[in-house]
């Protein structure tokens, strides 16, 4: 819609004059806490100046105080949607700077997590683009499957939004076969509900008039403009760290990059429903080969850094000294300068982390993908129309923890 | 075609001689220190150069060390290579008094909102930047508080009254 032209009119003429537009910070289709200032001529966005940094909690600033097992915490809060890709991304910073290496099983079941979690994130994005758009059905039906995926996040680690799962080295305990239940009931309900809710929306005639063409970008300028995840891809550029870095032996699944072409508000769609069946390909491969691995092993033989089993630290001299060493924060850490990506749900997530040998990092700077690639935001939408300006941000999936750390 | 470290720094220490320095290769990701008059040559160089193409700028953040008289302060940038598929890092030094270096914006868009971040948590003044106000803290703030002058409340301390803050004492008696 940008090609537009505007209607050039004499200085100072009453129809010159723009509207100013506060949407945000409590705007309900913001879907968090951020607020634009919008520029409006007539409904046609002029210009659009973003604010950032209303729920900004200083994480950076506590990980510099804090273990290194207790900075775990601090990342379920940045995407609050998909947080067990934070906490196991920074588990898997952690275990590199330390030389860890994780037995395949904890891997397998990393990939489980973080694919589950990739599938609520998404679910939860393309549904609210629904939303925005007046469609609200289809948001009903997937959020009752994200509450499943909860339920197995429950199983495992007993909490559900901001998780906390694992430790350095592996999980805090082994999953149960009711958590193996509940994911292979969410295997097997979960495609159907997909594929209706796709059903609803892919080719319905009002969605695509509504969102095709909505939010543009070329796959040049998203490069530039630092997008990652589903947005560079649904602008044709194929760049997964999963496949770039692998990382938690992704590098042993079956999975293809799902791209688009115009990087449109429908492409960024298109390309997280895509994604979500590429995850569900890559948990069914994962259930597959845990099949051949042992059923006890859930963490690396690391006992300097993994808290021992709770009988043994009563009973066993080795386990007691590890485990007030590990709490006190008095484990060795080798000092060391890392940058570690994984592929968050909505982008490379880093962790670049500096330790000089002490208890805790000595500097920690989360790269959160939404902070870098929001600022393209006032590109993306001027000349637009009001209502595209909803669907673009919502299309976007920022998160406003992941937005101001 | 696969890009080597060892051939990137032989490009750039062909073009720039010795000037950069402490070229490491720590976890797989190649690092050196720069000049920082240099910095927005040596990226101009590695996203230009046909065999280089660092196109990609992963992130840009601080450090504060404030044991280093004279270079406090060091801006990090990451960039990335999507062809190759290569990493690198590499680091400029600034004094803490006069903290400028040169803008990213006009290579990377992207450099925008990182370059504003790092201003607004560690008062580097990147000369040349479109609008350089702070970002996540409030404008009033007068200090640039990632600096490692403002130290967290130690966790062991007890000279805290309890009292005031909800906790223990006598309360109601």
């Amino acid at each position: 819609m940008s090609e537009q032209q505007h209607i050039k009119l004499p200085e100072g003429s009453i129809e010159k004059q723009t509207n100013t537009l506060n949407l945000g910070p409590t705007h309900p289709a913001t879907h968090g806490v951020f607020q634009n200032v919008l520029e409006l001529d007539g409904e046609r966005i002029v210009s659009a100046t973003p604010t950032v940094g209303y729920i900004h909690r200083a994480f950076e600033k506590i990980a510099e105080r804090r273990p290194y097992y207790q900075v775990t915490p601090l990342t379920d809060r940045l995407n609050y949607c998909s947080a067990p890709i934070n906490n196991i991304g920074w588990h898997l910073t952690v275990e590199k700077l330390l030389g860890i290496q994780t037995p395949k099983r904890v891997d397998y079941l990393r990939v489980i997590i973080m694919e589950l979690a990739r599938i609520t994130d998404h679910l939860i994005c393309n549904s609210v683009i629904g939303v925005d758009s007046g469609a609200f059905t289809g948001f009903l039906y997937v959020m009752q499957y994200r509450e499943l995926v909860y339920e197995i996040y429950e199983e495992i680690c007993g909490s559900r939004l901001t998780t906390n799962i694992g430790r350095v080295g592996g999980f805090e305990r082994n999953f149960t076969p009711a958590a193996f239940q509940k994911i292979e009931k969410f295997l097997a309900e979960y495609p159907d509900v997909l594929k209706e809710f796709e059903n609803l929306f892919t080719r319905n005639r009002i969605f695509m008039e509504r969102t095709q063409g909505v939010g543009k970008i070329t796959g040049e300028r998203a490069m530039n403009y630092g997008f990652t995840g589903p947005n560079l891809r649904a602008a044709g550029v194929d760049y997964d760290v999963r496949v770039a870095n692998p990382y938690s032996s992704y590098q042993d699944f079956e999975f293809s990059i799902p791209v688009g072409t115009t990087g449109d508000t429908y492409d960024r769609f298109l390309v997280r429903n895509a994604e979500m069946w590429q995850s569900l390909g890559i948990i069914r491969q994962a259930m597959d080969k845990l099949k051949t691995l042992p059923e006890d092993v859930f963490h690396a033989d690391v006992p300097a850094y993994y808290l021992p089993d709770k009988d043994d630290v009563y009973t066993k001299m080795e386990a007691l000294i590890y485990h007030f060493k590990i709490v006190m924060g008095e484990s060795e850490i080798l000092p060391g300068e890392l940058y570690h990506p994984v592929e968050g749900a909505n982008g490379e997530l880093g962790f670049y982390l500096i330790s000089d040998g002490g208890r805790s990092p000595y500097r920690l700077h989360f790269r959160r993908p939404c902070f870098v690639y929001y600022q393209a935001y006032p590109e993306l939408v001027k000349g637009a129309m009001l209502s595209d300006a909803i669907i673009c941000l919502s299309s976007l999936n920022l998160i406003a923890g992941e937005l101001d750390a | 075609m696969s890009l080597t470290n060892e051939h990137i720094k032989n490009r750039l220490a062909e073009k720039f001689g010795d000037v950069l320095t402490n070229f490491e290769e720590a976890f797989g990701m190649m690092s050196f220190h720069a000049p920082k008059e240099l910095n927005l040559k040596v990226m101009q160089f590695l996203y230009d150069e046909e065999d280089l193409q660092f196109r990609f700028l992963s992130d840009l953040t601080a450090v504060h060390y404030p044991n280093q008289k004279g270079a406090e302060l060091a801006v990090v940038y990451h960039l990335h290579n999507f062809v190759d598929n290569v990493r690198l890092r590499f680091k400029v030094f600034t004094d803490i008094t006069t903290p400028q270096v040169y803008t990213a914006t006009s290579l990377f868009s992207s450099a925008n909102w990182m370059e504003r971040e790092t201003y607004d948590f560690f008062g580097v003044d990147f000369v040349g930047h479109p609008n350089l106000v702070r970002i996540l803290n409030v404008d009033e703030m007068d200090y640039f508080p990632m600096r490692k002058e403002f130290p967290l409340e130690d966790q062991t301390r007890v000279d805290k009254d309890d009292e005031m803050f909800g906790r223990g004492g006598n309360v109601g008696i």
